[in-house]
């Protein structure tokens, strides 16, 4: 214990020096410009207020943004200029043109299946008497990182050599019904699958939350008064909840497009990106710190780029009429 | 409210007795692959290779050989002075990535919201949009700018930091990527606290550091701690900065890093694997279960990161 205090004192120390040095500059920052008084104290709380923020998204977001888009049409050092070199790879090479395939099926698949999935549980937990263990285990894996989801999947789908006892979960219920075990991660194409069960693991808690919270807004009266008119099941659901509901489920189905269309560490920790599993984040990774191509790296991050703008405007557009209605 | 709704006649329509059955087949399969993890760390490395783990309902038989050696190295499998460092190195790259931006951004967001200037409205869209990039879109320019400084063709705008390798190159990425996010949910909180406070507050002579410091911060307590927990896991869990920005080593890689690395080394270690992975997992489950309510909220306030 007294080791373990000594060894690890300098790092806890630089942790005190971070948080309290910037919490005493800028408590002497706000005492020097809260003396300021009249015409100019407002322009000089608004530099103070809003003036780290901007340096910080100027140098962490705005800056890189445009030389990322400058080093896309450069070679591996960005040294010389290369046209739409990088653009024409990313086009016509095949095994970009698998990445590109499955990151298509990744923002297809997973989203509706989190989406719904979270939408059902949504409903049928506001029918029940104690929704909140189940609500709670659930939503749990939201906590998880997708590093340890992907150790605990990769548990479920172990598979040993031939004649050896199945410990995975999977192979062992595909034993038992008399089927074949395998190396499922080796398999193509239910290995993508596979990986897309991690990621619909965790982020159905999320949708299941936010619906959740949706369904339990809509007013009592509403659904009273259309039970009585005969709209029960099914007919209650189509015409009254999910019409009331749908905002929140377009919301929340952009967001896991968001998340599937960013997805690199289930894919970097369970593959490695290998046995055709691999998708444009991780090849982004990949290219830049193992190939050293800053070029091809760079073309790989617009293209992320330019798949969330539409939902980028979407959003854009959904916060303008959300302010005008206030 | 909710409570009213669940007994009334629309709200029975599915019979109580399908739902709950369904949901609790879903919940129970929702469980088993952490469970079965679970018990596995805290069997022998004979056990977890010979038998599948629901063997311990028949023959129970635990160790915790496994947590020791994960923890604290030593053993057969090298690995070194076990995972502990990395540990620490989570835990001292989340504190500061968590309080400096919020502090940041709580600034942001009470000048955004209430010191009102002529292109403040178009800040906050902005702002809002960069929520959605993605931070590939940052990683290389960055780490440039971390190793090497900023130069327009041999002029030298930015000295070289030297913060690459070390923690401070990591809070500042995570600082600058949370800010987004950070400003739009704090924003959406002060600026809805009433007109009058402030007003009542400036009137008294109060200028915007008294008001921020005295009405608008304590006021904002549940926000931050909505936004503390979402930033918390996001750091905690994170792979991809860490990766990026943390070269990997005992001295400033988290512990999710050095799980990752594990799986590519022991691909089926699975007596380290079950037990490293429950050590980076437990502390972001402890405060997850503690404090669901503030992060449920932060969600429901609205998060596309």
């Amino acid at each position: 214990m007294g080791t373990f205090i000594s060894d690890n004192a300098p790092k806890f120390g630089q942790v005190l020096i971070a948080v309290f040095g910037f919490l005493a500059i800028m408590s002497a920052i706000f005492f020097i410009a809260g003396k300021a008084n009249g015409k100019k104290s407002k322009p000089i709380a608004n530099i103070v207020f809003l003036g780290p923020a901007v340096l910080l998204l100027g140098a962490g977001l705005i800056v890189p943004t445009f030389q990322t888009i400058m080093f896309s049409f450069k070679n591996d050092t960005s040294q010389k200029w290369v046209g739409l070199a990088n653009y024409k790879w990313i086009f016509t090479d095949p095994d970009i043109h698998l990445v590109l395939f499955n990151t298509l099926l990744w923002i297809l698949v997973v989203p509706v299946v989190t989406t719904g999935i979270g939408l059902g549980l949504a409903v049928l937990m506001d029918r029940m008497r104690n929704e909140s263990i189940p609500k709670a285990l659930i939503f749990m894996p939201m906590a998880i990182s997708f590093v340890g989801a992907s150790i605990i999947w990769r548990f479920v789908y172990n598979y040993s050599t031939r004649n050896q006892p199945q410990v995975g979960l999977l192979s062992a219920i595909v034993k038992l019904f008399g089927g074949q075990p395998q190396n499922w991660l080796l398999v193509k194409p239910l290995n993508t699958f596979l990986l897309m069960i991690i990621f619909v693991w965790v982020q159905t808690g999320f949708s299941m939350v936010i619906l959740s919270a949706a369904i339990k807004a809509v007013p009592a009266d509403i659904v009273e008064a259309s039970a009585l008119d005969g709209a029960y099941g099914w007919r209650l659901f189509r015409f009254i909840t999910f019409p009331s509901v749908r905002s929140t489920f377009i919301v929340v189905l952009a967001t896991q497009v968001v998340g599937a269309l960013k997805l690199f560490d289930i894919v970097r920790t369970m593959t490695g990106g290998n046995f055709g599993t691999n998708v444009i984040a991780n090849e982004m990774y990949a290219q830049v710190f193992v190939q050293f191509n800053q070029g091809k790296g760079s073309a790989l991050a617009i293209a992320l780029f330019m798949c969330v703008l539409p939902v980028l405007f979407y959003n854009m557009r959904n916060l303008r009429l959300e302010r005008s209605h206030r | 409210m909710s409570k009213v709704a669940n007994h009334s006649p629309g709200r029975r329509i599915y019979s109580t007795r399908f739902a709950t059955i369904v949901v609790w087949i879903i919940t129970v399969a929702w469980t088993v692959p952490t469970f079965g993890l679970f018990v596995s760390s805290f069997r022998s490395k004979t056990d977890i290779y010979n038998t599948g783990w629901w063997h311990v309902f028949t023959h129970p038989s635990f160790t915790f050989a496994n947590y020791r050696e994960v923890l604290f190295g030593g053993g057969a499998l090298s690995l070194g002075n076990g995972v502990l460092p990395y540990l620490v190195n989570s835990i001292v790259i989340t504190i500061p990535s968590v309080i400096i931006p919020i502090a940041v951004a709580t600034l942001a967001a009470y000048s955004l919201a209430w010191i009102k200037f002529k292109g403040s409205d178009f800040l906050f869209f902005f702002i809002f949009a960069l929520q959605i990039v993605p931070l590939q879109m940052s990683l290389i320019p960055l780490l440039q700018l971390f190793t090497g400084g900023a130069h327009i063709g041999h002029i030298t705008i930015i000295p070289a930091f030297g913060i690459a390798g070390h923690f401070a190159g990591i809070w500042l990425p995570h600082t600058m990527f949370a800010l987004p996010l950070a400003i739009y949910l704090l924003h959406n909180f002060i600026s809805s606290l009433p007109r009058d406070l402030m007003e009542a507050a400036h009137m008294d002579g109060a200028n915007h550091f008294k008001v921020f410091r005295q009405i608008v911060l304590p006021l904002s307590i549940p926000a931050i701690a909505a936004f503390a927990i979402f930033q918390f896991l996001w750091v905690w869990n994170d792979l991809l900065i860490a990766l990026t920005f943390a070269s990997g080593t005992e001295e400033i890689a988290p512990i999710n890093a050095k799980l990752a690395s594990l799986v590519g080394q022991y691909g089926s270690g699975w007596q380290f694997l079950t037990a490293g992975a429950f050590v980076s997992i437990a502390i972001p489950l402890a405060v997850f279960f503690s404090l669901q309510k503030y992060f449920v909220r932060g969600l429901l306030a609205g998060s596309v990161k």
